[in-house]
């Protein structure tokens, strides 16, 4: 019954299927490709690095629900998206170290109580900060379910309390986006001090090793990642289309292009913007908690306010107010940014000096950025919708 | 006793013209020791130096002067002491040297240079040489010698430095230098007396002396070490009592409650009190866990505690119970129980007694420390206050020509803290070309304002003209700008940190005491803020120009009608608040590094300052920066180790600011106020 539903649906709004279509595609390629699994034509850093687009993706879709449809210039979805990969990589740092703590004592002839567990484990995560206490905030870092329950209501909840905040005492536009960002740099700022619980500067490490899969190579559990995070980004824009297609996206709409008149329509105009950005925050968190344990590493820096901006720039450069333009945009510029910084680009002689794109591509994106906004507000989804309707008309 | 004092003696009644005379008494005295001085170590050398101390005078001195600073030759035959400068070669083509006598200067003509040896002693030698010297300077017919011995003497005082010090005094003519002496006789006599009563009134001399040197004299008197004993002895110089687990150790040596110091963690907790026990022979051992481990481990047998495997002991509780079987029938020592354990230490007390045996000496010096204590407080509560000043007027620099940008035309310009770097570079760059700093700098602030204006009028026809209806656009558009800009700058100038040198009559500072001292830069950033407020007032509200960038802001229709051009008025401010922030960049640039991130740490703290103070107003600006920078160094007070930690506070404390006054401090009312 629910397949037919699904089917019907997914007739009924061409654009999800062939986004979902493509999405597939896309994974069972990289999948018979990837050096873990099949071919092997592609490596395991790039299937990593595939994933990880494939969450930054997720992340745009928030940052357009937010923006492209809510009107809400947010500059602190990467806070939500970091404190996503904190919630998760506590888990993953706690329970791996306790596993080679217990490892470690198999041979001692006394077993270890509970407490000397416990201090084997925190002088391992936090000998690097000079503590070996335990903080309270890693109460739960033990159990798996708590900390992805963590995931989704920690950053909720702070979505919540922020965003009430701010939409109670009518704070919007460009005050707003101030604001978030004044958040996201509070957050880091926070997270970089030494007794903030979180490892200080040197943020969580080894998040790639997941613990009870030691004897899983990398290569295997690259390819489960970037599964996980396709089927996650199929959930998502299959979620964030039903809100935007639906009534409530009607009035999100409306809240964007003209907020007090759909107050004056008697809609609680707070309440719906608290809900997308609270939805939005989780979505982002959910993204970061795939993301990070493919990278591997987080630290405070990834949520300086500046990764933010360029979310907003991934978005802008894709298209707003399409929910496949935001995921365009971010694999795009995205996968684009990683070539050229990653040195991989042939530099460009000219007679007089060499255009070395590891120091010219940010300048390059800079203006790209400025001509985008200048001359095509819509972004790669409107150069899409343009062509589409020609064929149309054709 | 009577040698010393008769040559002392000696030493002022023919100070003045023994230079010039031999003592063949001194060279006796050498002679003996020549061995020792010719191959010195600072292990045999000190009885040399006791010998020549007690000598003393002016050839002395010179003497230990020459010896110190390398200078000094022998002649190898004879080991005769001498001065020996090069002189040329002779006819066989050997170098040679002309030779002084050491002592009496008497010439004694040219030598081989192979028959002298310099005489070099190793850096403790030389450091022995200059503490014996220093009395020895102090009786110095020149003014400067004597100062240089006090300076040396001051820096590390030793018991013998008394005697010679008084005398000193008494013969000292020139004033300062005598009151000076004076100071640091209180501080030697502190230190060293062995008076009580002398050094009692030392201390209380002190009094109101606010100088590190007081501090630094005093603490060490009030230096305790913790006791335990069955009653309180009488006899000693009883600092503090101690309560374990809830007393204090305070910085004066007495004790305070754990209540009444939140924050602070008891001297002493129950296990180290106990162990003190022990130690002092009082109570019996305790069976510490992991003597406790050990001794399970031992006993074992296959892998058994009695009737217990030792694998199932993963609990405090179950390896107490295997530990109580052995001490039942392995005869281990019991665990000592806490309730024991709480009785035996109740039983006892525990006492802080002072290093110093007078009482009298340690409650003048903590009563001293605590007067002082109190004043230095007050002059650090100055002090903040005066940073809070100069974090504010920075970040008045900062935000003000976002006053204008912002505040007035309501451009959200990202990359207003990329102008406040392109200023700093400016500066940089004419740093290279005009070498005097002085001048650069003069140069710096026109150079600054005339590129950032430039480049400001240039982003705003190019880019933001076309943005003015889409505020939310500008805010992307110009962080475009801003990443091009900051990478362009690395492009150019690299990663590192380049200096931009303040002229040196803005290195110093304006010292008040030794807690309280305003660096001049400081100063200078403030008398600038306020300079650019009234610039910016008389621009705003007196000039043709002020008026006309507030007819268009507010209305630009009616403004146009009015025959102002909006469009060249748009460019205008948008260029002047731009050339503003590039002259803030180069006063930024004077006390922090120039990067090419210089920018954007000051753009949240700006973007904040202007919202939190209000928009649209210049005086709502110095409001926010004021809030701000004094808010911040607040919060440092309470936690001075946590910069960190101050501005996350901070920013949350703005964030809930805005709820209560969302339009800032001072806001906007009527007409103007309508987005």
């Amino acid at each position: 019954m629910e397949n037919t539903l699904f089917t019907k649906y997914l007739l009924k709004n061409p654009s999800v299927m062939i986004f979902l279509g493509l999405l597939a595609l896309f994974t069972v390629f990289v999948v018979i490709m990837a050096e873990g699994f099949g071919i092997g034509l592609i490596s395991t850093s790039f299937v990593k690095t595939l994933g990880k687009t494939l969450c930054l993706c997720m992340i745009a879709i928030a940052m357009d629900l937010v923006w492209g449809f809510c009107g809400i210039l947010s500059l602190g979805h990467f806070a939500f998206f970091a404190l996503g990969g904190y919630m998760i990589g506590m888990w993953l740092m706690f329970a791996r170290t306790k596993m080679i703590v217990l490892d470690a004592a198999q041979n001692v002839a006394l077993p270890m109580t509970n407490a000397e567990i416990n201090d084997a484990v925190g002088t391992q995560i936090f000998g690097v900060v000079g503590g070996a206490e335990i903080p309270m905030i890693w109460a739960f870092a033990d159990q798996f379910w708590v900390q992805l329950a963590f995931v989704v209501l920690v950053p909720g909840v702070l979505a919540l309390v922020f965003g009430w905040l701010a939409f109670r005492s009518r704070v919007n536009g460009v005050y707003l986006s101030i604001l978030t960002q004044a958040m996201t740099l509070a957050l880091a700022l926070y997270l970089f001090q030494n007794d903030s619980g979180l490892r200080g500067n040197n943020g969580l490490s080894g998040l790639q090793n997941i613990p009870g899969f030691d004897d899983v190579p990398q290569s295997l559990i690259s390819i489960w990642f970037f599964i996980a995070s396709a089927a996650v980004l199929a959930i998502i824009y299959v979620v964030a289309y039903g809100v935007v297609s639906s009534k409530l996206g009607n009035i999100i709409r409306g809240i964007r292009d003209n907020e007090a008149r759909v107050r004056f329509l008697g809609y609680n105009v707070e309440s719906y913007k608290l809900f997308v950005f609270v939805l939005t925050a989780i979505i982002a968190a959910v993204a970061g908690a795939l993301y990070y344990p493919q990278a591997g590493i987080i630290n405070p820096a990834e949520l300086a306010p500046i990764a933010s901006i360029y979310l907003a720039v991934w978005v802008a450069i894709g298209g707003r107010g399409r929910l496949y333009g935001a995921v365009i945009g971010a694999a795009f510029v995205s996968l684009l940014s990683s070539y050229f910084t990653g040195g991989q680009a042939p530099d460009i002689p000219f007679g007089f000096a060499t255009l070395r794109w590891t120091e010219w591509w940010l300048v390059l994106l800079g203006f790209s950025f400025v001509a985008v906004t200048l001359y095509a507000p819509k972004g790669i989804g409107g150069l899409i919708d343009h062509l589409s309707r020609k064929g149309n008309s054709s | 006793m009577t040698r010393p004092l008769f040559l002392c003696f000696l030493v002022f009644l023919f100070s003045s013209f023994q230079a010039a005379m031999a003592s063949p008494e001194f060279e006796e005295l050498l002679a003996r020791n020549a061995k020792l001085i010719h191959k010195s170590s600072s292990k045999t050398v000190d009885p040399v130096l006791a010998d020549i101390q007690e000598f003393g005078g002016q050839a002395a001195a010179e003497f230990m002067e020459t010896w110190k600073d390398k200078k000094l030759y022998y002649v190898k035959k004879t080991g005769q002491f001498v001065l020996a400068e090069p002189a040329g070669k002779n006819d066989a083509g050997k170098k040679m040297v002309s030779v002084i006598d050491a002592i009496s200067k008497q010439p004694l003509g040219q030598m081989v240079a192979k028959s002298v040896k310099q005489i070099k002693p190793n850096s403790g030698v030389r450091a022995k040489i200059a503490t014996t010297l220093v009395p020895i300077q102090l009786t110095s017919d020149d003014i400067e010698v004597r100062r240089g011995g006090l300076d040396a003497m001051s820096r590390d005082i030793q018991p013998g430095h008394l005697l010679p010090l008084q005398r000193a005094i008494e013969a000292e003519t020139d004033p300062d230098l005598k009151s000076r002496m004076e100071q640091v006789y209180v501080y030697a006599a502190i230190a060293h007396g062995t008076d009580a009563g002398e050094v009692e009134a030392a201390i209380l001399s002190l009094r109101d002396n606010l100088s590190l040197e007081t501090r630094a004299a005093l603490n060490p008197l009030l230096t305790s070490q913790v006791k335990v004993a069955v009653e309180l002895p009488g006899d000693v110089n009883i600092a503090r009592i101690i309560t374990p687990g809830v007393s204090v150790k305070k910085s004066d040596g007495t004790s305070g409650s754990v209540m009444l110091m939140s924050g602070a963690t008891p001297e002493l907790d129950q296990t180290a009190a106990y162990q003190m026990l022990v130690d002092a022979g009082f109570a019996a051992e305790t069976i510490s866990s992991d003597k406790r481990n050990e001794s399970l481990i031992e006993f074992a047998e296959n892998g058994r505690i009695g009737d217990i495997p030792l694998s199932t002991l993963n609990t405090e509780e179950a390896r107490d119970t295997a530990y109580d079987w052995l001490v039942l029938n392995r005869g281990l020592p019991p665990r000592v129980a806490d309730d024991e354990m709480r009785s035996a230490i109740a039983a006892h007390v525990f006492y802080g007694v002072y290093d110093h045996p007078s009482p009298d000496v340690t409650s003048a010096a903590s009563d001293v420390l605590a007067g002082i204590n109190n004043k230095v407080m007050v002059y650090k509560l100055m002090d903040l206050a005066l940073d809070g000043l100069s974090l504010a007027s920075i970040y008045f620099l900062a935000a003000i020509g976002l006053a204008i940008t912002f505040g007035v035309m309501r451009v959200i310009n990202m990359a207003h803290g990329e102008f406040i770097m392109m200023g700093a570079y400016t500066g940089y760059v004419i740093q290279l070309i005009v070498p005097s700093y002085t001048i650069s700098i003069m140069l710096a602030i026109p150079a600054a304002f005339g590129v950032t204006f430039l480049a400001g009028v240039l982003m705003e026809r190019l880019v933001i003209r076309h943005l003015y209806k889409r505020p939310l656009e500008t805010l992307l558009a110009t962080f475009g700008i801003s990443i091009a800009l900051q990478q362009i700058a690395k492009n150019i100038f690299g990663t590192q940190a380049r200096p931009l040198t303040s002229p040196s009559w803005l290195d110093g500072a304006f010292v008040v005491n030794d807690v309280l001292a305003i660096s001049n830069i400081r100063i200078a950033i403030f008398c600038l803020g306020l300079l650019f407020l009234g610039l910016m007032l008389y621009v705003m509200t007196r000039t043709r120009f002020g008026l006309e960038t507030r007819a268009v802001t507010q209305n630009p229709a009616m403004a146009a009608s009015m025959g102002i051009n909006p469009d060249r008025i748009n460019m205008l401010t948008f260029g002047f608040g731009s050339g503003i922030a590039g002259i803030a960049g180069v006063a930024i640039g004077l006390f922090s590094k120039v990067t090419s991130e210089l920018g954007s740490d000051y753009i949240v703290q700006s973007f904040m300052t202007v919202v939190v103070g209000g928009v649209g107003n210049i005086w709502g600006t110095l409001a926010g920066a004021a809030m701000i920078g004094s808010l911040q160094k607040g919060i440092e007070w309470f936690n001075p180790s946590n910069t960190l930690a101050a501005q996350t506070y901070m920013i949350i404390f703005i964030i809930l600011f805005i709820q209560f006054r969302p339009r800032g401090i001072i806001a906007l009312k009527g007409r103007a106020a309508e987005d």
